[in-house]
């Protein structure tokens, strides 16, 4: 049991790395499931667990040249108050109705990423071609 | 690099604490396709940003959680420290694969989580 929650680990820490996240995606169901602990615990010890891999992560993105401190630090900040006021609204809005709204306005965004970045991909593909440009 | 105001910031903050809070997603989740849509970053920038915002947002939590005593120690080493290894090698991989295959690729994600937060 420890080997699978020291891989989904490893797979956590890659897809953070890749994209941006914090990887709680898999470190809450493998705390939870794999570990053993109840879902506030898992949620909470995901949390503590998130602090040094994002730092990792951002500290190589600062060494890539891709990291604006300052935004990051101003956005978390804004970000870190207004969880506080999320997490307070859960008890006042119909939030099992809202949810599904909002699932789907991540499938909508997911579907703005996607068709811009196939357009990079088809521009990319066609100034590869010999001659082509 | 071009830098957003101050405002756009704190509404990028204010949107990604509020989402995540709300709908019990990573703030990554909310902030990364904001970023790219709405503040014109490319996947790289954006996920950089969004990790240093990470661990800011996440103490604050964390540091909550710790004194409601929720935290377990030994259990977030156990998965905390193989993704540690795990962010050093998506970090490299990132730089090495097309920014907009990245994008492609987390969009597929959003869908994911779309899926889990309905399933919730």
């Amino acid at each position: 049991m420890i080997a699978l929650a020291i891989v989904i680990g490893v797979v956590a820490g890659v897809l953070s790395g890749m994209f941006g996240i914090g990887g709680g995606i898999l470190l809450v169901p493998a705390l939870a499931l794999v570990l053993g602990l109840d879902h506030v615990e898992a949620e909470a010890t995901s949390l503590l667990a998130i602090i040094p891999v994002a730092a990792v992560g951002a500290w190589r993105q600062k060494g890539y040249g891709n990291l604006d401190v300052r935004s990051g630090l101003t956005i978390g900040v804004f970000a870190a108050v207004a969880a506080v006021v999320g997490v307070a609204l859960v008890n006042v809005l119909p939030v099992h109705l809202v949810r599904y709204g909002f699932a789907a306005l991540m499938v909508y965004v997911a579907w703005r990423m996607a068709t811009s970045a196939i357009k990079q991909l088809r521009a990319d593909d066609e100034s590869a071609v010999p001659g082509g440009n | 690099m071009p830098s957003l105001r101050i405002s756009q910031l704190a509404l990028l903050g204010l949107a990604t604490g509020i989402f995540s809070g709300l709908f019990g997603v990573g703030g990554g989740i909310v902030l990364v396709p904001l970023l790219v849509l709405w503040a014109g970053f490319d996947e790289r920038r954006a996920a950089a940003t969004s990790l240093l915002a990470i661990v800011i947002a996440a103490s604050a939590g964390a540091a909550t959680q710790l004194i409601y005593g929720n935290v377990h120690f030994v259990a977030a080493l156990t998965v905390g420290l193989p993704a540690i290894g795990g962010v050093l090698i998506g970090t490299w991989l990132q730089q090495r694969v097309p920014v907009a295959l990245v994008q492609l690729m987390f969009s597929v994600l959003l869908v994911g989580v779309a899926v889990l937060v309905v399933l919730k």
